[in-house]
């Protein structure tokens, strides 16, 4: 990456989100660490954990963004990718346990024990290592997404077709993680880890240097994105998910565009399930539900699509007005607010947060600008909200 | 480029500076405003009201919630109001321990009472121990567990499996066996179990069917017919049901639709119980069995008091109570008792207070917490009946200690789970060692 | 079978076959003794009573036996009476036979186990082999053949003598040639004979007797047993290939069922309605409080509730989708995606609406007793609710067929649907159109969920576990076609219903949706795909 290509890819929006993220994953873990308990402004280590999430779920979010936002792919089955990342990075944490599970057993993991393993399964040899178990958050996902993707690219499947076959996918695969014989643990998943490369997990400093570690792939995926976005390759993405058929008859291997992206989106989501699993403590097939991987399209949806800001936007709002109404009185109507939110954003804010805000501020600005900023507007169309 | 980046900080808008803060602060501060009331002692509700798991647990909810009412009523504890804080989880397991968490740190709870899936618990256990705070679990569950922050209420296998499978063996004659289950870890492990000790009884291999299916599944009309060919072999034959919650509607219409009535093939269940059953039509499960530790048709006055109250503060005279209600009732109880006892809600002292201490069941015997944190039970066998109750038709002469650990499974035989004496959930026997099998 | 039991049950025959013959008639005292030990509500005294009041002769033995298994008879635990209430409601004392105005206020019914009811079941079996009435008859040579006790020989060979209904006397030839096979000292060629008649039978329980033969049996008579064994075998791997494709036909019609709403929402209007799902739960819910009405108001018409219910779940849902269409979609037409976003919340708020309406738990759907039971042909069993439904799905997808073929809205929804613009110029109410079309798509989603009800649980959660399923159902037949709807969900039916005794339900499943995703490359418009000249959607 040359500088030319980071400022190219950088407007001014772009710009105060870098700040932000960067500002954010500086000072909440120094409040958290640096200051007294109890003190006003010490970030408990609670909220650490959780906003560490968010920022896992704002990372997937704009994997959905880049192949939904900017190349109309509507994936139904990004949780799929984000789960297996987060399997790859549960399987390192459960080898780290060694002999500190239940049953004291130094290579076994404890739901073997029980299930009467006689050894570890092959495809959990090398797990031990993190530097394999990383490779692996990204080649799994990535593999999955190329094979699907270059099935599904080359014999033209799209639109709605594409989004019911990848929720197919990680239908399946829930089914098939569900089972205990497939060798994951079933239902209860992969919990109880102790150790991340030699640090214990619980404890503050960890947590603090894994929210840090995820605002800074928050960082550097936001810079992948625009990076792709802005370059040539983004503006065939953008023709194909505008005018497929006519983007093909100009030339260009729409199979191949989409693949790409695919597959680099399915890397990312897969990060982010890497570094979820450790800040929340547990992996569970229940991540591959098609529920999941529609709620994370909603949250691009209410952030504003093709806004990669509004994707990790949409994906922190939503999350964080989960996490307050299912706590306290409002807590048996949060269905109701959740759904009721996805059918007004979709009716009333079609463009999203940002897209809307873009809408009302740019006219605004518009008069105010000089011909210098504006000549800098990069050349990023909003999209057509037609598929 | 950084010349560039400069240049854009300097011309940004305030306005959007502004906006940017205002809703960060904003954010930080919904977070950091709770603050801890000295009046009252909270509790922590930790069930789910949405998504699948609320079909079993939004019961378990309100009974905390009438429980904390009854003991207010009674002038609360140590002077002070319970007060619950009620939080839902949604049946998604990592919002479990995002929200036990929340319960711990922000609300300052001072124990919690809930989950019902080993998942959730699972979930929810490395919080518990981190943030050192109480758990009680209502459900029967699989065993092969024994943390100092949790306390289980519930049946472990030998409360409830075992002694359902010696019922079948000693007065049904069984022979042969049909164990089938949902494909997660209770099921698994019971049937584990289970196989173990029926081939200790000289039950042979070819006599015993395990059959696993995914949660919620509908179509039983093969198993149902499998079964059937099973049973058809010149023994007598019994299902051992492990099937969960949802499944079971499908299951026991299929059977009944096929024919297989109790007197031929009868299904003892341990996930059915009468809120389950409120929901079929059980005329055709006539006789079909299940075994827990408490029937709402139980004759004694502790019970026929408690289910008037709470069908007065449900303000529904039809509704019913089941095993994991009991279960709460108990741990409720156990931890007010032991609360009073140290007089103070502090978790380390709570927690050193509870084995040892009794509290009334609601079947009339006394149940107590015992060292591995697990509590003596009474096991009931029963029938059920046309109006969706159970008849009991067996019962263990006295009460049965849970185990945590089961004798039956070799990964575990040698374990104990002893936080009094020895101060650790998986203690080898053998070994003499805290910290599981060793290598 | 045990011991005991096989016992109690030679002992029973014999007795009967004893009182038969001799008539002898029964003393006073020691039935009343028997009778009285009812009130003790103790299985064991229960149990020896039902042996000693069968064995008696008495001609209130029947009635009581009888009583005891429905339910009917009542013990005072105070004074130690027994009573039998007639089916008619008329009270009488179970020791004397003399009336009674009414049970006194401390009886309670006698209770039961399954062991119990196994004596009841071989009492009333001993007490019936010379019923009068054919159907208890045909019963009580079937328990014979179940328990092949040779105690019973003499009453069977006379009962076969006598026997004239052709399918009693089959049964009682068979209970014979069961008893024959396992009599200690009967000869090989009663044997063989035996074995043949147990052959032609060719069922699971024919299997069962025969394999429990053992090895000890003479060379001749084993050789013979272990070729009919093979021989029951191939013919139910046989037969269960028919159940099997019989399982598949059901599953395919339940999937139908379920999406062939969605055919019509989806496949016709182009919307993605994630709250299909939800409609079924509708209709299953309407089904509920129509059997609610129905049980405290008018008992009477219980068996034809769900006769009502259709018709009222067609409503309930086609109103609830034509409110859905005029409210939120009409907003989203020619953005699928946004559709399906909006009605997935919409799938929440419905979930939550009904959970918070009608509780979290299950509801309680009875099924009437036309869709009770099952029914036998050849090796395979049918189930009345299965077939019920298969034949409900055909006729609603043939009643579609002709709606949209024959009718003036069926011809509208064809034009709307293949030309919007064309047809709005020539005078069509596009706009009525689509309302009136998702409205019946959620409609028929509605009178699903009334089928539906009879086999699953009613629960705010039963949309949630079709949904999937019906999607992949259109999507594998090709949108915009019902014949790709049924041609699609029979064939994801019968396969996986041939998949599961390989694979297992799970892998099964998961190979089906392997299966599906592979298609989906090979033909992306489904089995039958709307020729067209659109490039693309």
């Amino acid at each position: 990456m040359t500088p030319h290509v980071l400022t190219r890819s950088l407007d001014r929006s772009a710009t105060v989100f870098l700040l932000i993220v960067a500002g954010l994953g500086v000072l909440i873990p120094l409040s958290n660490l640096l200051l007294p308990a109890g003190s006003m402004f010490q970030v408990p280590t609670y909220l650490v954990a959780l906003f560490g999430k968010y920022v896992c779920y704002a990372i997937l979010a704009l994997s959905i963004d880049l192949i939904w936002g900017y190349c109309g792919i509507l994936s139904l089955g990004h949780g799929a990718f984000f789960a297996l990342g987060g399997y790859a990075m549960g399987m390192y944490l459960m080898r780290q346990i060694g002999s500190r599970g239940v049953y004291g057993n130094p290579i076994l993991p404890d739901f073997m024990v029980f299930l009467n393993y006689p050894k570890l399964p092959w495809y959990w040899h090398g797990f031990d290592m993190f530097w394999f178990a990383a490779l692996m958050v990204l080649v799994v996902p990535g593999l999955l997404a190329f094979c699907f993707g270059w099935l599904a690219f080359r014999s033209r499947v799209t639109g709605v077709y594409l989004s019911i076959i990848t929720q197919a996918m990680t239908y399946a695969l829930l089914l098939a993680f569900f089972r205990n014989d497939f060798g994951f643990g079933g239902n209860n998943g992969l919990t109880d880890f102790k150790d991340i490369l030699g640090f214990n997990v619980q404890a503050d400093g960890t947590r603090a240097a894994l929210f840090i570690l995820s605002c800074l792939a928050l960082i550097i995926a936001f810079l992948i994105c625009r990076a792709v976005v802005t370059s040539k390759l983004g503006k065939v993405l953008i023709a194909v998910r505008d005018a497929e058929s006519r983007t093909r008859f100009l030339g260009y291997r729409v199979e191949s565009y989409k693949l790409f992206v695919f597959t680099l989106s399915a890397c990312m989501a897969g990060v982010a399930g890497a570094l979820y699993v450790p800040q929340v403590g547990i992996i569970n097939p229940g991540e591959f539900a098609p529920g999941n991987s529609i709620e994370a399209v909603i949250w691009v949806a209410v952030g504003g699509r093709g806004t990669l800001i509004g994707a990790a936007l949409g994906a922190i709002v939503v999350n964080y007005a989960k996490t307050v109404f299912t706590s306290g009185p409002l807590a048996p109507y949060w269905l109701f607010m959740l759904g009721a939110l996805f059918i007004l954003v979709t009716l009333l804010l079609p463009k999203g947060i940002i897209g809307t805000f873009n809408a009302w501020y740019e006219p605004w600005s518009a008069k105010r600008a000089n011909a210098e900023s504006a000549a800098r507007e990069d050349g990023v169309s909003e999209p057509n909200p037609a598929e | 480029m950084l010349t560039q980046l400069t240049h854009d900080i300097a011309t940004l808008s305030r306005r959007r500076w502004l906006a940017a803060t205002a809703g960060l602060v904003l954010g930080l501060a919904a977070f950091t405003n709770a603050k801890a009331a000295d009046d009252t002692i909270k509790v922590g509700v930790l069930h789910s009201l949405s998504g699948t798991m609320a079909i079993s647990e939004t019961t378990l909810k309100d009974t905390v919630l009438f429980l904390i009412d009854e003991q207010n009523k009674k002038g609360g504890l140590l002077g002070k109001k319970l007060e619950a804080v009620v939080v839902d989880p949604a049946s998604n397991w990592p919002l479990f321990a995002e929200k036990a968490r929340e319960l711990i740190t922000k609300d300052k709870v001072a124990v919690v009472f809930g989950c019902w899936t080993s998942v959730s618990r699972k979930s929810v256990l490395p919080v518990f121990k981190e943030l050192n705070n109480i758990l009680f679990y209502p459900v029967q569950y699989e065993g092969e567990e024994s943390e100092r922050n949790v306390f289980y209420t519930g049946a472990a296998p030998n409360q409830q499996a075992i002694p359902a499978v010696d019922y079948l063996m000693k007065d049904e004659k069984v022979k042969r066996w049909v164990l089938a289950g949902t494909d997660y870890v209770y099921p698994r492990t019971t049937n584990k179990i289970l196989e173990a000790y029926l081939k200790s009884k000289g039950v042979k291999q070819e006599d015993i069917m395990i059959n696993y299916t995914p949660f919620g599944h509908s179509d039983w009309q093969t198993i149902v017919a499998d079964i059937k060919k099973f049973g058809s072999a010149g023994k007598k034959t019994a299902v051992v049901s492990t099937i969960n919650g949802d499944a079971n509607v499908p299951f026991y219409k299929e059977l009944g639709n096929q024919g297989i009535k109790a007197t031929d093939i009868p299904v003892v269940a341990f996930s059915v119980g009468e809120e389950e059953l409120a929901g079929i039509d059980t005329k055709p499960l006539l006789g079909h069995l299940a075994a827990w530790n408490y029937f709402q048709s139980i004759k004694d006055p502790a019970n026929e008091k408690f289910i008037k109250a709470w069908q007065a503060y449900t303000k529904n005279p039809k509704r019913v109570t089941n095993d994991p209600m009991e279960a709460h009732v108990i741990g409720f109880e156990m931890w007010v008792k032991a609360v009073e006892k140290v007089k103070s809600t502090d978790a380390d002292k709570v927690i050193d207070a509870l084995p040892g201490i009794e509290a009334k069941n609601l079947t009339g015997g006394t149940s107590k917490m015992l060292p591995n944190h697990h509590i003596t039970k009474p096991v009931f066998i029963g029938e059920i009946k046309a109006n969706g109750q159970f008849d009991v038709v067996w019962k263990t002469p006295g009460l049965v200690a849970g185990d945590a650990w089961s004798k039956e499974l070799d990964g575990s035989k040698d374990l104990i789970g002893d936080w009094v004496g020895k101060k650790c959930g998986n203690y080898n026997t053998k070994t003499n060692k805290c910290g599981g099998q060793g290598s | 079978m045990s011991a005991s039991l096989i016992d109690r049950v030679r002992a029973l025959v014999l007795s009967v076959f004893l009182i038969a013959a001799f008539a002898v008639p029964a003393l006073a005292g020691p039935f009343e003794d028997a009778v009285a030990k009812f009130a003790n509500d103790e299985f064991s005294d229960t149990d020896e009573a039902v042996g000693l009041v069968a064995a008696s002769g008495n001609p209130l033995a029947f009635p009581i036996i009888s009583a005891l298994g429905d339910g009917r008879l009542s013990a005072d635990p105070e004074s130690k009476k027994v009573f039998v209430t007639g089916t008619d409601g008329k009270v009488i004392d179970a020791a004397t036979g003399a009336a009674v105005a009414s049970l006194p206020a401390g009886a309670a019914a006698v209770r039961l186990n399954n062991r119990l009811r196994r004596t009841v079941e071989a009492a009333l079996g001993g007490l019936t082999l010379l019923s009068p009435d054919p159907a208890k008859r045909l019963t009580a040579a079937q328990s014979v053949f179940k328990s092949h006790d040779e105690a019973a020989l003499p009453v069977i060979d006379g009962a076969l003598a006598k026997e004239t209904n052709k399918t009693v006397k089959a049964a009682f030839a068979e209970a014979r040639a069961a008893i024959l096979l396992y009599k200690s000292d009967a000869t090989d060629v009663e044997k063989l004979e035996s074995i043949a008649i147990i052959k032609a039978r060719g069922d699971q329980e024919a299997l069962a007797l025969l394999t429990g033969l053992g090895s000890d049996a003479p060379p001749l008579v084993a050789q013979a047993a272990s070729s009919a064994i093979a021989a029951i075998q191939s013919n139910l791997a046989m037969w269960s290939m028919v159940q099997n494709a019989w399982y598949g036909l059901s599953l395919g019609s339940v999937l139908l069922l379920a999406a062939i709403g969605l055919a019509i929402t989806f496949g016709v209007m182009g919307v993605i309605n994630m709250a299909h799902g939800e409609m079924v739960m509708i209709g299953a819910y309407t089904t509920f409080v129509v059997q609610e009405v129905i049980r405290t108001r008018y008992p009477a018409l219980f068996d034809y509730s769900l006769l009502i219910a259709v018709p009222l779940a067609f409503l309930v849902a086609g109103a609830i989708g034509v409110v859905i269409e005029r409210s939120i979609i009409r907003f989203l037409y020619g953005r699928p995606l946004e559709t399906l976003l909006a009605t997935w919340g919409l799938s929440l708020v419905l979930q939550q609406a009904v959970r918070t309406a009608f509780g979290p738990t299950n509801r309680e759907v009875g099924n009437p007793s036309w869709m009770s039971g099952a029914f036998e042909i050849g090796q395979i069993t049918i189930t009345y609710n299965r077939l019920w439904i298969l034949c409900f799905t055909l006729a609603v997808f043939a009643i579609l067929l002709a709606m949209l073929r024959y009718t003036a809205l069926g011809l509208e929804m064809r034009a709307v649907t293949q030309n919007r613009r064309m047809a709005a110029s020539m005078g069509i109410a596009t706009s009525r159109v689509d309302a009136l079309t998702f409205g019946l798509g959620s409609g028929i989603a509605g009178i699903a969920g009334v089928a539906l009800s009879q086999i699953d649980n009613v629960s705010p959660n039963l949309g949630q576990s079709y949904i999937i399923d019906s999607f992949m159902v259109v999507v594998f037949g090709g949108v915009g076609n019902l014949w790709g709807t049924l041609v699609g969900a029979f064939t994801l039916g019968i396969a996986n219903k041939f998949l599961e005794p390989v694979a297992g339900a799970v892998l099964g499943k998961i190979a089906i949706l392997v299966l599906i995703i592979l298609f989906i490359q090979k033909r992306p418009r489904g089995l039958f795909a709307l020729k067209g000249r659109a490039i693309e959607a």
